[in-house]
C-alpha cells in the first residue's frame, strides 16, 4: 500500500468526531495491511483488517454533513488508508450516498417508491412534497408494498440530516396487528404480533431459545442432517437446499461466517422485514444455530438500508441476547462462541446476491464475483460462509423443534414446509402470509382477501420474476408447479393486478429498475438492460411488433453472457408480460 | 499465463474443445487452452499481465452441463470439461456484446475489437439512433495522455493496472453504478490533482485508445498518426539499473510512443514515467 495522496479538503470538526465515534462503536483498531489473494473479480486483493468499516463511516459522515464530503473523504481514507478514488467509487455506487456537490445537503432526503404497486401513487405524491418544498429521492421499491394503498400513497423513506433515518408508517411502540389471523395455525409468524419484540423474557416466555438447546443436545452434525432431510430451500430467491450448503461450509475449517441476507430489495417483498420487526429474537436464534451447525464463529447481518425499525429491533435483540449470555463467548454456558454484528447497506438491489454482499460488507463495490468459487469455500473475506435469508433461517427453528422428517412431511412432494407470501396489489388486505405450501394461487390471494375488480395478471416473484396470467389461479404455489409452468416463487412476491393496470407504464417501470439497479460491471447487463428500457419507452403502448425480436436477443445475451441474476432476469417479467399480451 | 508454461505444474488437464481433445498444464484457463488448439478468441477486458476481471463477456464459451455460458479467460479449465466455442449460442452472445458496446461507444480507434466486428456480423445500429451513449467529452489536463471516455467500454484494464496488478497509486476506480459506471478519480479530480503519477500504465493497456499518449493524440488530430509508417526499436531504460525493456515507437524519426513488451520479465508491460515520457531529451536539439 503506498502512501496516500489525498487533496487539501479536510474534514469539520463534527465530520471527524462522527467517523472517529463509528470506528469507537466498530471497536476498530489500528491498521494492519495485508496483501492476499483477491476473489474480487477474480483479481488479488488488499484485505484490510479496517476496510470493513468503511460503509459505516460514510453513513455517519452522510448522515453527519449530508454528503460525501471532500474533507470527510479524506479523513476517511487516512483512518482506513483506503485510497480516496476507491472510496470515491464506493461511494458514488449507492443510492444513499451523495458524492455531488450541488446545494441541497442541509435537509432530509424524501425516498418516495416508484415501483408496483407504490407507482400508480407516486407521481402525485412527488408532486405535493416538492411543492411543499422537500428534497424528493425518487426511489425503488421501500419494501412496504402491504402500504401502498389509495389511502396511504406510495412508501416513503426519510434519510436524516443530522438525524437518524425514518419511515413515517412505523409505529415504534405497540404490537403490529398481522393480517393473517392467528387461529389460522401459523408457525413461521407465531410470534408477530403476539409478544413484545424488544423484550427477549417476552421471547424466552414464547418458547424461545428451546431450539438453540435443543440444536446442543443432539450436535452439530446432527442438526445439518435434520436440515437436510427436512429439504428446506432457500427462500431467497435461488431455492438452494440449505441442507447442502450447510454441509459445505462445516466441511471446511479456519475462521468461517453465517450471514444473513437481509437486503430484501426484490420489488414486492417484505417478508423479511415482517419477521425482523417482530419477532426479531427468532432470527438471533436461528443464525446461532446455524453458527453452531456449522462451526462458524461468526455472524453478520446485513440489512438493507431503508430499514430503521427492523435495524433497531434486532440491534436491541442483540444486545439483551448477549447480555443474557446467547451472544458472544459461552453461549448458554456451552463451549460454543458466536458473535453478531449488523452491517446497514446504503441502497443497491445488486448487494442483495450473495457475492454483492460480501463485496459491499468488505468495503469494496458491490459488484458480484464471477462463480465458481462459491461462498461455502470462499465468501465473506474470502473464508468460507453460508448466507441465507431470514426466512429460511427462521425455517430452522421448526426443523430443529419438531425434526426434520416432521418438518419434510409438510407440504408437498418437492416443496416442504411453511412459507411466506407477499401479497400487495390489488387485493383486500395486502400482508405477509403464511401457508404450508401446497395452496393454490387463487387460496393464496384468498387469504388477502381476494382481487378487487377484475384480475388480469399476477407477478409472481418479484421483478424478476414473471407473470401469469387469471388461467394460472388453480396452479398450486410450490417450488415445482411454478417451475414447470415457467415461472418461480423467487422471493415470494405476489402482487395482483386488476384490469384497470396500465401494463405499459408498469413494464416501463420494471425496465427502468433493471436499468438503473444494474452494478455496471459486465457488458449484456450494462447495456442490455438500458436498450431493453429503450425499446419499451419507444413503443409504450403502441404495437411491439418487430421488436420483439430484439427484445428476445438483448434476452437470450443477458441470460447466457451476464455474470449475475441480476442479468439473467432483468427481461423475464417484460417478456411474460408480452407473451400474455399485457403489452 | 501460456498453455505451455513449463514452470506451471507437471501435471496437464485434458478438455475437449469443439470436440478435439487438448492437453494443457493445470491451472490453465479455458482460453488458454482455446490458444493452444489454435483457435482465434475475442478477448476485451482480458490482458496477460493483469489479472481477469470477466466483465465484457466477449470471450464466453459453452461449457457441457453449466446453465449459462462461462468466461473463457477466467474459468479454469477442469479435466473432461466440454467446451463450444462456436454454437448458436455462442456466436449470439458474443454478437449481442459487440453490438451493445458499438452502440453505446466510439470504438472507432478500438483496432483490436473491429476484426471482431466483422466476424460476428455485428450491427451496433440496429438499436436505433436514440440510443443513451457514454457521451463524453475529451479530457486533456496535461502534456502526457489524454482520457477521451466516449472511447472507453469499462473493462477495468486502467484500474487494474493503476492498483494491485502493477502501479499500487490507486489514482482511478470504477465509479458509479450501471450504465452511469465510469473510470475516476475521487470526486473526478483532475489528473494533476489526483494520486496520479503518470507512469502511463493505463494507457497501455487501453484497448480502445481511450487513454491515449498526448502526442498520438496530437498527431491524430492532425491527421497525421501513420502506424504503417512507424518502426519500433527495442532498448532498455537508461534511467535507473532495473533493465526495463523499451520499444520506442517511432515515426518520422520522432518518438511517438513508449511501451514495453508485456512478456518481459522485469516490467510486464508496465513502466515508471522515466521510461514512458522521459524520452523529450532525445530531440534536444533536433527540433531547432
Ligand atoms: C440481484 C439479486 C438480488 C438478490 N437479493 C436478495 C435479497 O434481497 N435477499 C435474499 O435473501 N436473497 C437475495 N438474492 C439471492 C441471494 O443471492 C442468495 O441466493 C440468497 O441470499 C441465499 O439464501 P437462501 O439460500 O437462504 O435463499 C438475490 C439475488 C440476486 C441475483
Ligand atoms: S449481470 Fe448486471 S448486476 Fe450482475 S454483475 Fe453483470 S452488470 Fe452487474
Ligand atoms: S498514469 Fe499511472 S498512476 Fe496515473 S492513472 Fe495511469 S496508471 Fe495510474
Ligand atoms: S479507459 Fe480504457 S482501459 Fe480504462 S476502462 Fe476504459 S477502455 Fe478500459
Ligand atoms: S475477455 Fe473474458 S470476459 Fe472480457
Amino acid at each position: 500500500m503506498p502512501d496516500l495522496h489525498l487533496t487539501e479538503d479536510r474534514a469539520s470538526v463534527a465530520e471527524s468526531a462522527a467517523i472517529d465515534q463509528t470506528l469507537a462503536d466498530l471497536g476498530v483498531t489500528p491498521a494492519i495491511v495485508v496483501e492476499t489473494e483477491r476473489v474480487v473479480r477474480g483479481g488479488v486483493h488488499r484485505k484490510n483488517e479496517r476496510r470493513h468499516a468503511l460503509l459505516p463511516c460514510l453513513h455517519a459522515l452522510q448522515t453527519e454533513s449530508g454528503w460525501i464530503s471532500r474533507g470527510g473523504t479524506n479523513y476517511i481514507a487516512e483512518k482506513l488508508n483506503i485510497p480516496p478514488a476507491e472510496i470515491y467509487g464506493v461511494a458514488s455506487f449507492y443510492e444513499m450516498f451523495r458524492v455531488d456537490e450541488a446545494p441541497g445537503h442541509d435537509d432530509d432526503v424524501v425516498h418516495v417508491c416508484v415501483d408496483s404497486p407504490c407507482l400508480q401513487y407516486a407521481e402525485a405524491k412527488i408532486a405535493e412534497l416538492t411543492a411543499a418544498g422537500k428534497h424528493v429521492h425518487r426511489s425503488p421499491c421501500l419494501g412496504q408494498c402491504d402500504r401502498a394503498t389509495a389511502d396511504h400513497g406510495p412508501a416513503l423513506f426519510i434519510q436524516g440530516r443530522g438525524a437518524e433515518n425514518s419511515v413515517p408508517s412505523d409505529d415504534a411502540t405497540g404490537l403490529w396487528d398481522l393480517p393473517q389471523k392467528h387461529e389460522f395455525g401459523i408457525t413461521l409468524l407465531k410470534n408477530v404480533g403476539r409478544i413484545d419484540p424488544t423484550s427477549l423474557d417476552a421471547y424466552v416466555g414464547a418458547g424461545g431459545y428451546k431450539a438453540l438447546a435443543k440444536a446442543f443436545g443432539m450436535g452439530a452434525d446432527q442438526v445439518i442432517e435434520e436440515v437436510t432431510t427436512a429439504g428446506l430451500m432457500g427462500r431467497g430467491g435461488a431455492a438452494f437446499p440449505t441442507g447442502i450448503k450447510w454441509r459445505g461450509v462445516a466441511a471446511e475449517s479456519g475462521t468461517k461466517h453465517i450471514v444473513v441476507n437481509a437486503d430484501e430489495s426484490e420489488p414486492g417483498t417484505f417478508k423479511d422485514r415482517t419477521i425482523m420487526e417482530n419477532d426479531p429474537f427468532a432470527l438471533i436464534e436461528a443464525m446461532t444455530i446455524a453458527g453452531f451447525a456449522t462451526g462458524a464463529q461468526k455472524g453478520w447481518i446485513y440489512i438493507r438500508g431503508e430499514y430503521p425499525l427492523a435495524t433497531l429491533r434486532l440491534q436491541n435483540a442483540i444486545d439483551e441476547a448477549r447480555a443474557a449470555g446467547f451472544v458472544g463467548d459461552g453461549i448458554a454456558r456451552s463451549s460454543f462462541n458466536f458473535d453478531i454484528e449488523i452491517r446497514r447497506g446504503a441502497g443497491a438491489y445488486i448487494c442483495g446476491e450473495e457475492t454483492a454482499l460480501f463485496n459491499s460488507l468488505e468495503g469494496f463495490r458491490g459488484e458480484p464475483r464471477q462463480k465458481p468459487p462459491f461462498p461455502t469455500t470462499n465468501g465473506l473475506f474470502d473464508q468460507p460462509t453460508a448466507i441465507n435469508n431470514p426466512e429460511t433461517l427462521l425455517n430452522v427453528l421448526p426443523i430443529v423443534l419438531d425434526g426434520g422428517e416432521a418438518y419434510k412431511a409438510l407440504g408437498t412432494e418437492g416443496s416442504s414446509g411453511y412459507k411466506l407470501f407477499c401479497l400487495s396489489g390489488d387485493v383486500a388486505t395486502p400482508g405477509t402470509y403464511e401457508v404450508t405450501f401446497g395452496p393454490t394461487l387463487r387460496e393464496v390471494l384468498e387469504l388477502a382477501g381476494g382481487v378487487q375488480g377484475t384480475l388480469r395478471a399476477v407477478l409472481l416473484g418479484g421483478a424478476a420474476g414473471s407473470f401469469v396470467g387469471p388461467d394460472a389461479l388453480d396452479m398450486p404455489l410450490t417450488m415445482e408447479a411454478t417451475r414447470a409452468a415457467g415461472a418461480s416463487l423467487g422471493s415470494g412476491v405476489v402482487m395482483a393486478f386488476n384490469d384497470t393496470t396500465d401494463f405499459s407504464a408498469v413494464c416501463i417501470r420494471i425496465a427502468e429498475f433493471f436499468r438503473n439497479e444494474s452494478c455496471g460491471q459486465c457488458v449484456p447487463c450494462r447495456v442490455g438492460a438500458v436498450r431493453q428500457h429503450e425499446v419499451l419507452v419507444r413503443t409504450a403502448g403502441a404495437q411491439l411488433n418487430g421488436e420483439v425480436t430484439l427484445l428476445n436477443d438483448i434476452d437470450q445475451a443477458m441470460k447466457d453472457a451476464s455474470i449475475c441474476g441480476l442479468g439473467h432476469t432483468a427481461s423475464t417479467a417484460v417478456l411474460s408480460a408480452i407473451e400474455l399480451g399485457l403489452i | 499465463m501460456t498453455a505451455t508454461d513449463p514452470n506451471l505444474t507437471e501435471t496437464a488437464v485434458t478438455i475437449s474443445v469443439n470436440g478435439n481433445d487438448v492437453a494443457v498444464p493445470a491451472g490453465s484457463s479455458i482460453l488458454d487452452a482455446c490458444t493452444a488448439a489454435g483457435i482465434d478468441t475475442p478477448t476485451i477486458c482480458y490482458a496477460e499481465n493483469l489479472t481477469p476481471v470477466n466483465a465484457c463477456r466477449v470471450c464466453v464459451v459453452e461449457v457441457e452441463n453449466s446453465r449459462t455460458l462461462v468466461p473463457s479467460c477466467s474459468r479454469t479449465a477442469e479435466e473432461g470439461m466440454v467446451v463450444q466455442t462456436d454454437s448458436d449460442r455462442v456466436r449470439h452472445s458474443r454478437k449481442m456484446v459487440l453490438e451493445f458496446l458499438g452502440s453505446g461507444v466510439d470504438l472507432s480507434q478500438a483496432d483490436e475489437i473491429a476484426p471482431w466486428m466483422e466476424t460476428y456480423g455485428a450491427d451496433p445500429t440496429r438499436f436505433g439512433d436514440d440510443v443513451e451513449t457514454m457521451n463524453e467529452s475529451v479530457r486533456i489536463e496535461d502534456d502526457l495522455y489524454v482520457r477521451d471516455y466516449d472511447k472507453c467500454v469499462l473493462c477495468y484494464k486502467c484500474v487494474e493496472a493503476c492498483g494491485d496488478d502493477a502501479q499500487h497509486t490507486f489514482a482511478i476506480s470504477m465509479s458509479g453504478r450501471g450504465f452511469g459506471a465510469r473510470i475516476a478519480t475521487e470526486f473526478d479530480v483532475t489528473l494533476p490533482e489526483s494520486a496520479c503519477v503518470y507512469c502511463g500504465n493505463c494507457v497501455a493497456v487501453c484497448p480502445t485508445n481511450a487513454l491515449q499518449f498526448k502526442t498520438e493524440f496530437d498527431l491524430r488530430k492532425a491527421d497525421n498518426w501513420r502506424e504503417e509508417d512507424q518502426s519500433v526499436t527495442q532498448t532498455v531504460c537508461s534511467y535507473c539499473g532495473v533493465g526495463c525493456n523499451l520499444e520506442l515507437h517511432t515515426q518520422d524519426e520522432r518518438i511517438v510512443k513508449v511501451t514495453s513488451p508485456n512478456d518481459h520479465s522485469v516490467t510486464s508491460g508496465h513502466l515508471c514515467i522515466k521510461g514512458r515520457f522521459g524520452w523529450q531529451y532525445v530531440h534536444a536539439g533536433a527540433d531547432d
